[in-house]
């Protein structure tokens, strides 16, 4: 069956999953043990939302598909994610620095998603909010930790902010399908969303003694399918064992 | 007859343990959100909510909701998973909140968590082991989805605080 607005429901799963998937390179190497277990944890409610996604268009679709299908047996260009969650990790103030300007953009995404017409988006955003808050302090406290912390702590977090800067902007534009779903009422228009967005970063920057790089020309096109050679790497990580073992059960 | 029914299946589903808090059963901790009967399929509907997205005890919870009524001969159990409303810890009886707090975790302060949680307002959380509020958060999370780590002033001693939500 063909299911409405099914590129709309993937562009949130799949960010979702890839993101989630980048997290969890930190179990067993974060920082400290605590952090260890905070990314983890953070990792497993954005694998959990994502979930929660791909069974319902299982059950939208209602091809016979599980969730598992969508995960791990889709390829690249069929991804919808933002290019932000792609990139790599690099040291643990890039990680946190893609963590808090992405918990921002995606706490006040789901306070708008709340108000869709979808309910199942609706009841989708009113569970992942509660957990995003968290996701959003713990990363914030560490952008102030950082930028006031030593003179080490401080460089390393404005370079990560210099390097991924450029990834940022995609988050707050809409795609085709996501048009589509904003001129239903349906979907978040993510444009609106700048605004909120820039001045909470500018405060909380501006307090860590950090600033976002001034003209950045601003990638995109993830969420249309065109993404970086880095998803490649992650989706063969995370599939090999269905592609190997076709069918193979955990 | 059906009636009677579920009135012993509530009773039943109390000797579901949570698998991560298993001093708590699924009812105290407010995961069992409906039961119903399905004439039609002649099924049972047992209706769940996860407590946090990413909970690894949910399928556990499931499974073992399906295998603890199965051994009552409760057959045809089907469990089903909601959403909508999202679990809050104001769902946890004050029964559930003394027993978290005796076996040394804290309980949820009541009045889920509210936006000065974004801006870094924290909440006096009082230690389950001595009751002082001279507590300071270490990690925002802690040994499972739902927990912060703690440690208080006093006794010294670090205690898991099951955060508002």
């Amino acid at each position: 069956m063909l299911m409405e607005h099914k590129e709309y429901y993937l562009t949130i799963a799949d960010t979702l999953l890839v993101l989630g998937q980048r997290l969890s390179e930190w179990c067993g190497h974060g920082p400290a043990i605590e952090e260890d277990i905070a990314l983890s944890n953070v990792a497993l409610d954005y694998i959990g939302q994502a979930t929660s996604l791909y069974k319902e268009i299982a059950l939208k679709e209602n091809l016979g598909k599980s969730e598992d299908d969508y995960a791990f047996l889709r390829d690249a260009w069929e991804y919808r994610n933002a290019l932000i969650v792609e990139i790599t990790n690099g040291d643990y103030a890039k990680t946190i620095a893609r963590q808090f300007v992405f918990s921002t953009w995606y706490y006040h995404f789901l306070e708008a998603l709340e108000k869709s017409n979808d309910t199942f988006l609706q009841g989708f955003a009113q569970k992942s909010i509660k957990e995003v808050r968290y996701h959003f302090q713990h990363s914030r406290d560490w952008i102030l930790r950082m930028g006031g912390g030593t003179e080490e702590s401080h460089r390393r977090l404005q370079n990560a902010l210099n390097e991924m800067w450029e990834f940022t902007g995609e988050l707050m534009t809409n795609s085709a399908h996501e048009m589509e779903a904003i001129a239903k009422g349906i979907g978040v228009d993510n444009v609106a969303l700048k605004e909120t967005f820039d001045r909470i970063v500018t405060a909380v920057f501006q307090e860590a003694n950090v600033s976002a790089p001034a003209d950045v020309w601003m990638q995109k096109g993830g969420k249309e399918g065109k993404h970086s050679e880095h998803l490649g790497f992650i989706l063969a990580e995370m599939q090999f064992l269905q592609r190997a073992y076709p069918n193979s059960k955990w | 007859m059906v009636e009677v029914e579920a009135d012993l299946i509530w009773e039943y589903l109390k000797m579901v343990e949570d698998p991560e808090i298993p001093i708590l059963n699924v009812i105290e901790m407010g995961i069992v959100r409906d039961l119903k009967w399905d004439e039609g399929n002649k099924k049972w509907h047992v209706v769940i909510t996860p407590t946090y997205s990413g909970c690894p005890a949910m399928k556990a919870i499931e499974e073992d909701i399906i295998e603890v009524l199965a051994e009552l001969q409760v057959k045809n159990v089907v469990v089903d998973t909601v959403l909508s409303p999202p679990w809050t810890t104001d769902w946890m009886t004050d029964e559930a909140r003394e027993k978290l707090r005796s076996t040394g975790i804290a309980p949820p302060e009541k009045g889920s968590a509210d936006k000065g949680l974004l801006m870094g307002k924290v909440k006096d959380i009082a230690c389950p082991r001595c009751s002082s509020t001279n507590t300071i958060m270490v990690s925002q999370f802690g040994t499972t989805a739902c927990k912060a780590l703690y440690k208080c002033g006093d006794c010294l001693e670090p205690f898991d605080y099951f955060k508002c939500i």
